[in-house]
């Protein structure tokens, strides 16, 4: 899981008490009849902020941010942005544009003029309107593509379109709602890398809702995943990814074993449970009491595969079998059965793994893990 | 066995629209095409030559040269016709771009309305071909005439003082024709309109369109077709118009449809009925044909 957004520069301020965000969401209430799309939500956004929604298809994703662009009214809460209540701003004269999942290209114009839209509309010089669509369409690789119209183009280039048209305007707050869903992998990766550099050399403010749990951690700041209309956890990708509050984020991002048991001990943030297969000592500062029944989540990659017992007895560890072997080219998956029953799955690299005799079916290991290694769920 | 089936019949359905064509539209119009030709004549059928299989090679080559153009030079020298043709276009242009002005509305008003609303909505625009198109033409007598019911009701509500003269003067043609033909214009706009994706409009406003604007620059543009489509399903019947002209116009009002009823009825003149016929089809053809050329070349363009 590559997780360059945190590495490109030390950007936090929402760990900073004196920081304002730039957008908030204030116990937000959006109901379609009865039906509750998003439900009493609360969420800040600070500029300059790359922020990703994630969450199930029908979550209220398109939701929050039609009404950050001001086509759906909230049903109650506020939404600040900029320090001033937008609720009566009418969608143009917002400073926010969004990029919609349909695309809404205008099937009659041209690319061009299609990215040429909204800057027109502001009554920019000719010149400088061209010079701005030239650059949005090799940002987008559709410098050739120009003079076409939408329907004469396939869904990955109406897709570019459609984010060029957004980005041109460079609004302060760009909304983009399944911004790269249609491209294939190579360019999708590398028109990430692209809209991150935007976003940082202009000095704007991303919300992007996506599917694509490893887009949003590459690109983003923060994550906030969200289920049913509300947010379950907003978080830098690795710490959604490390510290999943939630069984449901754990099971949301990524691959994780959920190892079941009741809490033997628990004192000073050191708790032991005990489960099936194994007791696991862990540290957790989420406060337990004895017999109560924990969850404890733990990566694939956390695991560790070997045919001896582990050395140091405090390790957590168990015997178990190898049940299945993926191999993904980069690494192997290899699910392991312990001795109730359950299988686990854990992952390792192939630069890792022992090539001269790689452990094979049927093989009997021992899988163990470190104190640190996963953590405890706190439902 | 079913490929050779599916390949006749797809023969087949392209065939029915061109022997429709030839029968109800080709065939007729060479028909009056060649009685236009002809020369009057007291007889059954009133103009000569008439042909006949009888004839021989010799009798039809001898009857083909009687055949002239006299009556489409008559026509050109006759001031008569030429206002005529020319009041008939003036009418049907006017009273087409009344019906847009008054059918966009509707048609919008019908495409933002509930989805649950559109069926009904619908079904009232078509609701009066229910009844008989003369009805509806000589209860409009009933309205305009000076002491009928718009007159009553003005002065009742002390609006005006003198009975307004409409009926018999180019305005009752106007508002015969606007409500006769207003459902031709409704429906094409209408469909073209609800087809329109809504988010179109949200995405021209985000950026940074006001509604209006948002309108002329998205939603007016996309439903230009329905507009072309529904102007031509007044313009065309509206030029040749009869009934209305007959019924409310005045004496006055000159129209090539009333014309030709003259010519044919009254003169028993049908050669000369026939130029004018042969000529009005000319002034509707031409320029359509024209810009459906014009529009295909566009869409080849596109591509
Ligand atoms: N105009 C509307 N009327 C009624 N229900 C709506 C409307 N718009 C959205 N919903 C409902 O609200 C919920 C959230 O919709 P939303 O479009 O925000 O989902 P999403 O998270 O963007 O999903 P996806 O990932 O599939 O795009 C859905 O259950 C949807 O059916
Ligand atoms: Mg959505």
């Amino acid at each position: 899981m590559k997780s360059l957004g945190n590495i490109r520069r030390s950007f936090t301020p929402w760990a900073d008490p004196q920081s304002k965000p730039y957008i908030s969401f204030k116990n937000v209430t959006k109901k379609f009849g009865d039906f509750t799309a998003v439900d009493d939500l609360t969420l800040n956004i600070y500029h300059r902020e790359f922020f990703a929604l994630l969450g199930a298809s029908g979550c209220g994703k398109s939701t929050l941010l039609r009404m950050l662009a001001g086509f759906e009214r909230p049903t109650s809460g506020e939404i600040i942005l900029d320090g001033q209540d937008i609720a009566g701003i009418p969608p143009y004269k917002r400073p926010v544009n969004m990029m919609f999942q349909s695309y809404a290209l205008f099937p009659h114009m041209t690319v061009e003029r299609n990215i040429a839209f909204g800057l027109r509309q502001d009554g920019m010089p000719k010149a400088q309107i061209s010079e701005r669509v030239a650059q949005m369409l090799k940002l987008v690789k559709l410098e050739q593509f120009a003079q076409r119209k939408p329907q004469q183009l396939s869904g990955g280039q109406r897709q570019r379109v459609a984010l060029a048209r957004s980005l041109a305007k460079r609004p302060k707050v760009l909304l983009l709602d399944e911004p790269l869903g249609a491209l294939d992998k190579k360019l999708r990766e590398e028109t990430q890398f692209e809209l991150m550099d935007l976003q940082q050399q202009l000095g704007l403010t991303f919300v992007v809702v996506t599917h694509d749990q490893e887009e949003a951690m590459t690109m983003a700041d923060r994550i906030a995943v969200m289920s049913h209309g509300k947010v379950v956890q907003v978080a830098t990708p690795a710490e959604i990814y490390e510290a999943p509050n939630s069984r449901f984020v754990a099971d949301f991002i990524g691959d994780v074993n959920i190892l079941e048991g009741k809490v033997k001990s628990a004192d000073n943030g050191r708790v032991e449970i005990a489960s099936d297969d194994f007791t696991v000592r862990t540290l957790s500062d989420a406060r337990q009491s004895a017999g109560s029944s924990a969850a404890f989540a733990i990566r694939p990659e956390k695991l560790r595969i070997s045919r001896t017992a582990p050395a140091d007895p405090s390790v957590n560890a168990s015997q178990g079998e190898i049940w299945d072997i993926g191999y993904l080219g980069d690494m192997t998956v290899l699910h392991v059965r312990l001795p109730s029953g359950k299988v686990v799955k854990t992952s390792m690299l192939n630069a890792q793994r022992e090539v001269e005799n790689p452990i094979g079916y049927d093989e009997k290991v021992w899988v163990s893990f470190a104190e640190t290694a996963g953590v405890v769920l706190r439902d | 066995m079913t490929k050779l089936g599916s390949a006749i019949f797809r023969r087949l359905v392209i065939i029915v629209p061109y022997a429709w064509l030839l029968f109800f539209f080709l065939i007729p119009f060479v028909i009056v095409f060649r009685i236009s030709l002809s020369t009057t004549a007291i007889a059954q059928p009133p103009y000569v030559p008439v042909f006949s299989l009888a004839d021989g090679l010799a009798g039809t080559m001898e009857k083909i040269r009687q055949l002239s153009f006299d009556n489409f030079t008559w026509l050109a020298e006759d001031a008569l016709y030429y206002t005529a043709y020319l009041s008939s276009l003036k009418i049907a242009t006017v009273s087409t771009l009344l019906t847009l002005l008054i059918a966009y509305p509707i048609a919008y008003g019908m495409a933002q309305a509930p989805r649950t609303l559109r069926p009904t909505l619908l079904m009232l625009v078509i609701l009066p071909f229910w009844t008989s198109f003369l009805i509806r033409v000589y209860s409009w007598i009933a309205i305009l005439k000076p002491e009928g019911l718009l007159n009553q009701f003005l002065l009742a509500i002390g609006v005006i003082h003198e009975p307004l003269i409409i009926l018999n003067t180019n305005w009752a043609i106007y508002i015969g024709i606007v409500y006769s033909y207003l459902p031709f214009m409704v429906l094409p706009i209408y469909s073209a309109l609800e087809k329109m994706d809504h988010s179109l409009i949200e995405a021209a406003q985000d950026l940074g369109c006001p509604p209006i604007t948002a309108f002329w620059k998205v939603t007016f543009p996309l439903s230009v077709p329905g507009v072309i489509a529904g102007c031509m399903l007044v313009f065309i019947p509206a030029v040749g118009e009869f009934v209305i002209p007959d019924l409310l116009g005045g004496s006055q009002t000159l129209m090539i449809g009333k014309t030709l009823w003259t010519e044919f009825n009254s003169n028993r003149d049908w050669p000369v009925s026939a130029a004018v016929a042969t000529v009005l089809l000319l002034i509707l053809v031409v320029p359509i044909v024209f810009f459906q050329n014009i529009q295909a070349k566009a869409d080849e363009q596109g591509k």
